[in-house]
């Protein structure tokens, strides 16, 4: 069941579309800013909302890499894994937070505290290599630097 | 040496709406709002302003193909989806200067008598995302936006939309279905969207830096424009250097300049212990040039005369430390990874390519290989798929191929990259 809030959120959403459907992605986001994720119910409780088939609210859902349709951690680590990135010394870094953190790309912490995911260029080529945790961004990155900032999330 | 589109632009800080017309700020607007739109559309066509997302097209001549005696809505989209690999010039308008975004929006709207706009931004850019909401309040209170702006009889609404992720939303038409809140694909072209674009209703989508350039045009005219610049490519451009040199950043530079005065003058040179083996001029989808390429002056006409793309005039190093068929396994990664799969030589072609690399990597790779890859710069060129996505993606590749061929066969002969670079 999606929460009056969501709902309404969703429901604002529909306002500024001359279709329903037009308003998938931003319901999927707003889902997934209450729930980190969106479940297989949450599908076809959109799906239902909008007026569309559950398979086609999935079919968008699955396309774009930031709609989460797995369970995430608490935050959730973006690494730039592009060229810039990787001619600066990205590998290293990679390989510093798979050994802090003891998971390989796609997985969660056992706490659940962290998912971490490659993500195609953030667009901070000359502050390489960078990732993001959550809504921040962190630049010009050595591998020494991880512990400091993944302390910081609880 | 006049920057107009940064100049006014500190660190750290988002010009507000005060400050933002203290330096001159919505006076091209006023200036917009006394001319018709035919005669706004008709200037930026005669000032040769180039569309600054990659393509170079003419901005004005892609306006005046939307049809102006028509009923109904009709849309103007700022393309803020930076994704290109290497390409960082636009986060630095959107998070420094929104209003002078917002300002060349309601100008290029009013040329096309367009009463709704959407800024589509990338999610990771959250920052710009912050301060172009606050911008768009802004300009509302100010009158600048929403019913009979400027007393003027013209009603516009702006929204920000952000993104989910993928690469292919930058593509003009793949950007419009997304919009639409369908999957990023691209659509067959014609219809262009200037007659059937967003809910098949006429549509322009323009670059950031290009609609940034709008309210300067309108207000110091075509002349000034195009003295900016060295070469018949008018105005200045946002230029920017990525890799192993001393000083990387981005810097708005008269259109022309050289690869060589980028690397050497702003970019202060390659860092110690290092040396320029070549570069992509604008982004992951563009054909290295190298060292003999180095006093190309960076313009749409000049660079493609050197057999590259100016793209997006962000530049990024291949240094002699660095393997470049790692270098060019990353970006066909990249492209493989972002392909849509709506067309089958480039869901199928690109994978295929990826792993060629990432065999010659390892090693494992054989002179036959090198034939495959050659074969697939032919075969994902353009004229066999949908977008430019493929096409773009077997720029570096066949680039790579010509002017690092002893680097491929060294892989194949030593079966082991001679770098010791990692791979994915």
């Amino acid at each position: 069941m999606l929460t009056p809030t969501e709902i309404s959120k969703i429901e604002h959403e529909l306002q500024h579309v001359p279709v329903k459907k037009a308003a998938v992605i931003e319901a999927l986001k707003i889902v997934q800013q209450e729930r980190r994720w969106v479940s297989d119910e949450n599908v076809e409780d959109i799906a239902t909302l909008l007026g569309m088939s559950a398979d086609e609210v999935d079919s968008v859902a699955t396309f774009y890499n930031l709609i989460f349709r797995r369970p995430v951690g608490r935050h959730v680590i973006l690494v730039c894994d592009s060229i810039s990135c990787w001619v600066m010394g990205y590998e290293d870094l990679k390989k510093a937070l798979m050994d802090h953190l003891q998971i390989h790309y796609g997985q969660t912490t056992p706490d659940g505290r962290f998912t971490l995911l490659p993500n195609a260029c953030l667009g901070t080529c000359d502050h390489a290599p960078a990732l993001m945790v959550d809504n921040d961004l962190y630049r010009d990155l050595t591998p020494g630097m991880i512990k400091n900032i993944l302390d910081k999330y609880v | 040496m006049e920057a107009p589109l940064t100049s006014n632009i500190k660190p750290g800080v988002s010009l507000d709406i005060k400050t933002y017309e203290a330096t001159g700020g919505y006076q091209g607007l006023r200036k917009a709002m006394q001319m018709t739109p035919q005669e706004v559309t008709a200037l930026v066509k005669e000032s040769n302003l180039r569309g600054r997302g990659g393509a170079g097209f003419s901005t004005g001549m892609k306006w005046s193909f939307v049809p102006m005696n028509v009923e109904g809505p009709k849309y103007l989209i700022c393309n803020a989806d930076e994704m290109e690999p290497g390409t960082f010039k636009d986060r630095w308008l959107l998070e420094g200067n929104p209003h002078q975004l917002i300002e060349g929006m309601i100008i290029s709207a009013y040329a096309i008598q367009a009463t709704t706009s959407f800024v589509f931004l990338r999610w990771a850019y959250k920052q710009a995302a912050q301060e172009i909401r606050k911008a768009i309040a802004e300009a509302y209170a100010a009158g600048y936006l929403g019913n009979n702006i400027l007393g003027r009889g013209f009603h516009l609404e702006m929204h920000l939309h952000t993104g989910v992720g993928r690469y292919m939303c930058g593509e003009e038409t793949a950007l419009l279905n997304s919009l639409e809140g369908k999957r990023a694909v691209p659509r067959a072209k014609p219809p262009f969207p200037q007659i059937s674009g967003l809910f098949g209703k006429p549509t322009i989508v323009n670059n950031v830096e290009t609609l940034s350039y709008i309210p300067h045009i309108v207000n110091k005219g075509i002349a000034w424009f195009q003295s900016l610049s060295r070469t018949g490519d008018g105005g200045t451009k946002i230029y920017g250097v990525s890799g192993r040199v001393n000083k990387p950043g981005a810097w708005e530079l008269p259109m022309g300049v050289t690869m060589r005065e980028l690397l050497e003058e702003y970019a202060g040179g390659m860092q110690h212990g290092y040396s320029f083996r070549g570069a992509l001029p604008g982004g992951a989808s563009t054909d290295f040039l190298t060292s003999a390429h180095l006093d190309v002056p960076m313009d749409f006409t000049s660079v493609a005369a050197a057999g590259s793309r100016l793209g997006t005039g962000t530049m990024v190093v291949l240094d002699d430390h660095t393997c470049p068929v790692g270098f060019v396994h990353n970006l066909e990664h990249f492209f493989a990874q972002e392909s849509c799969g709506f067309c089958t030589p480039c869901r199928e072609g690109l994978p295929w390519t990826e792993k060629i690399l990432y065999a010659l990597e390892r090693g494992e790779g054989t002179e036959e290989d090198l034939e495959q890859l050659d074969l697939h710069t032919r075969l994902l060129g353009p004229g066999n798929t949908f977008c430019a996505l493929a096409p773009g993606a077997m720029e570096p590749l066949q680039s790579a191929l010509k002017y690092f061929r002893e680097d491929f066969e060294q892989h194949v002969h030593e079966k082991k990259c001679p770098y010791g670079n990692y791979t994915h």
